[in-house]
């Protein structure tokens, strides 16, 4: 119990295109960080997003969206999550999504999305930040 | 039975869930479990109060060989027979960063959303073995939970990884051509693990021989590869080779097992359902010969022993007292007054005072 507690995280890529290049160096960058990743693929339905957060306990699920489906996606992933008993988790992501959207999305409930640009420095601070306050509360 | 801690209240609710049948419920037992989380312990206590029950099979080999995959090819098939099945995965955890990127869901997401199949990833968090160091306990969960049978990954193992063998009733040893010769198998000490090899991606080439040399790594093992050359002829190991090259029965373990050597792809299936046929033939063996029995008596042992260590040093270590001594020792060993074993010496003093 001296060890810190370990940040579960589950990197997810929704929709049908093939390109998961950005969920890879998120991936990677959460691992460097420290953090417990969960990898699953490309393709994955918010059914099987949800399935995997159930199962494996996490602490965050970071969704990848570029096919411009984030303002459907986001909100299922976390109706379902809601409707699991996994209301802890923290839904965050990034992709290409307009601030009016970004906003929109946070009014529901679901955490910070990242544009294109950010470092992932940024994303591991927010989840470290997030992490550390629920710990605490 | 000698209770082992009060249950606190929340550990006293995850049971209840667990108790109900509830997926999170297990999710959340097997987070505490991992995390040595207060009350862990009681959890495992009530949990494993019925004696294993599980069908528990390990599924080890180098990386890349295809674990995975077939993983997900078993339980599909065990799933056409209705039986559920719990998958523990192990990956490896950076020694750098300490995180982990655990992919072993990529290759199982077709079977992922059936509700008869629970999945769990779990870093090795500096264990050295192959496992995690809590995968033998959440084996014990998922089986508490009801699962009839338990697959366990291991991480891709290269020399010294054998820790699945405290933790599966029935290990397979997955090779494929790529991963070297039945020679780097041996000093892998994978011959001593196996109970059934597999070669998978049949499809590729040199997989025929590799099956014919791990048959005659496992003739030699069982001592039989020479057992028909006359002894006044010396031991000729040219004739004893080629005698071997002519014999293709399995190799017999001295238990009464004879380890077979299968071939599979676990893209296409080919060779997956004999690999069932086996396993089972494998578990009526332990059952019937009493190895099964054997093999949970080693497996309590060492549960025990580990517990007992583990909980020795985390009292030790939580003394202010112990780690006062740690410290005034280190200065003193810089000093050159004292050596790392007299200082070690006195710490123990003080535990048994
Ligand atoms: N050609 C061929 N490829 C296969 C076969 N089985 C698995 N593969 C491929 O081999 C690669 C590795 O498969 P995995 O199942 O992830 O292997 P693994 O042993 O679980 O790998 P680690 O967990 O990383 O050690 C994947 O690209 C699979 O699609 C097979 O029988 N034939
Ligand atoms: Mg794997």
């Amino acid at each position: 119990m001296s060890d810190e507690r370990k940040i579960r995280i589950l990197v997810a890529k929704p929709g049908l295109d093939g390109h998961d290049r950005g969920a890879k160096v998120i991936a990677s960058a959460f691992r460097d960080a420290g953090f417990e990743v969960i990898y699953t693929g490309l393709h994955q339905t918010p059914e099987m997003i949800v399935n995997a957060a159930v199962q494996e306990d996490v602490d965050v699920v970071a969704m990848s969206v570029l096919s411009g489906a984030h303002m459907t996606l986001f909100p299922r992933v976390k109706e379902l999550l809601d409707e699991s008993g996994a209301d802890h988790v923290l839904l965050t992501g990034g992709g290409i999504i307009p601030e009016d959207d970004v906003a929109a999305l946070e009014e529901r409930g679901i955490g910070r999305l990242f544009g294109p640009g950010t470092p992932t420095t940024a994303a591991i601070e927010y989840v470290r930040e997030w992490f550390a306050a629920q710990n605490t509360a | 039975m000698t209770p082992v801690e009060p249950l606190d209240t929340t550990t006293a609710e995850l049971l209840e869930r667990f108790r109900d049948g509830k997926i999170p419920g297990l999710a959340r037992a097997i987070s505490v479990v991992e995390g040595e989380r207060s009350g862990f312990q009681s959890l495992l206590h009530t949990v494993m109060a019925g004696g294993p029950q599980a069908k528990r099979v390990g599924v080890t080999g180098p990386p890349g060989a295809g674990k995975s995959s077939l993983v997900a090819a078993a339980a599909t098939s065990y799933r056409e027979r209705d039986e559920r099945v719990g998958v523990v995965a192990v990956d490896p955890t950076s020694p750098y960063s300490g995180g982990a990127l655990l992919g072993d869901r990529i290759r199982m997401n077709d079977i992922a959303m059936d509700p008869g199949i629970f999945i769990r990833s779990m870093a090795t968090r500096g264990s050295l073995g192959g496992l995690a160091t809590t995968t033998k306990e959440v084996v014990d969960l998922m089986d508490g939970f009801g699962f009839p049978r338990v697959l366990i990954e291991t991480v891709g193992v290269g020399q010294t990884e054998l820790e699945i063998t405290a933790a599966a009733d029935t290990v397979v040893v997955v090779l494929v051509p790529e991963s070297g010769d039945a020679i780097q198998a041996m000093k892998a000490g994978l011959m001593e693990i196996a109970d059934i090899f597999v070669v998978n991606k049949a499809d590729r080439p040199g997989s025929a021989r590799l099956v014919k040399e791990l048959r005659q790594a496992l003739h030699l093992r069982a001592g039989s590869a020479l057992k028909d050359i006359p002894a006044h002829h010396g031991v000729d190991l040219g004739q004893a080779m080629k005698k071997e090259r002519t014999t293709d029965a399995p190799a017999t373990e001295p238990e009464g097992w004879s380890v077979p050597v299968l071939t599979t792809n676990a893209l296409t299936n080919d060779g997956v359902d004999k690999l069932l046929r086996t396993i089972d033939e494998h578990r009526s063996w332990l059952e019937e010969s009493g190895q099964l029995e054997v093999r949970r008596r080693d497996r309590a042992e060492g549960r025990i022993r580990d517990v007992v260590n583990r909980e020795l040093m985390r009292i030790a270590w939580r003394r202010d007292e112990v780690v006062d001594l740690l410290r005034e020792g280190v200065e003193e060993i810089a000093g050159g007054e004292e050596t790392p074993y007299s200082v070690a010496r006195r710490i123990v003093e003080v535990l048994l005072r």
